[in-house]
């Protein structure tokens, strides 16, 4: 059993409360979505987390490159397939509203 | 069951004023973020959005354009009045950067940073005078029947 069935998913596979989240739903989330978490990746996650802490929403991409030493291109390497979507989806976050 | 094809998105970027250049620079980017694979045209006047020399010197006309309100609204007869135009597209600039958008070719390179492929028109860059070197670093110089062709099964947006 994995650890993804005890907690919910919104339609387009965010977890649908990001305060249950925790290290080992990440790795799992990441798992199904096909990347493989480095510890670069978890400069990211550590940040969105930060964020959405303290401002209760994802941050948008450009908030990640400019406040974290991942820049654009790294974080399209390390969430292949769209880092806006699966950056927030590992970190438990909702889908994030900026357009940038 | 059919194979499923990445989303392709192909926009053709055609007009080089500042309020123009943001729109196909947002989408591809936002597209980008969704991991949709992008490649942009820039063509005529579009190509002054990739053009190293013109990037960042692109401006918004106030003459003949009514959308400037609210915050910048001028009546077309002090239009013509010389610097209203480079009033307006310093008070666009600074508008567009309190929301924490990019200038124009800040923008451009994290598009490209964020893997979309960017052309400039030959016939536009023949017409202009252009060369490869003109452009920013990672655009490529195509004809239009290539990116016609290249742009096969994707999304098609002209702006």
């Amino acid at each position: 059993m994995s650890v993804l069935d005890s907690v919910k998913f919104d339609a387009d596979g965010y977890l649908e409360d990001p305060k249950v989240w925790n290290k080992e739903i990440a790795e799992a989330i990441a798992k199904r979505e096909g990347v493989t978490l480095t510890e670069r990746s978890w400069i990211v996650i550590n940040y969105a987390r930060k964020e959405f802490e303290t401002k209760g929403e994802a941050p948008t991409l450009r908030a990640i490159t400019k406040n974290t030493e991942v820049d654009t291109k790294e974080l399209y390497s390390l969430f292949p397939g769209g880092p806006g979507k699966l950056a927030a989806k590992v970190s438990g976050l909702h889908k994030p509203t900026g357009c940038i | 069951m059919a194979e499923t094809k990445p989303r392709k998105l192909a926009i053709i970027a055609s007009k080089g004023s500042l309020d123009m250049a943001y729109p196909p620079l947002i989408l591809a980017n936002a597209a980008r973020m969704a991991g949709v694979e992008v490649d942009i045209f820039f063509t005529f006047w579009g190509l002054d959005i990739i053009t190293l020399k013109k990037m960042n010197k692109l401006n918004v006309a106030v003459v003949g354009n009514p959308s400037m309100h609210p915050w910048f609204h001028i009546p077309t007869l002090l239009g013509i009045i010389p610097g209203m135009s480079a009033a307006a597209s310093a008070m666009m600039r600074s508008e567009i950067a309190k929301l924490d958008f990019p200038p124009v070719g800040e923008f451009v390179q994290l598009v490209c940073d964020a893997g979309a492929h960017l052309y400039g028109c030959k016939m536009s860059m023949d017409m202009m005078k252009l060369t490869e070197k003109d452009l920013v670093c990672d655009a490529k110089v195509l004809g239009a029947m290539e990116f016609i062709e290249m742009s096969e099964g994707a999304q098609l947006l002209f702006v």
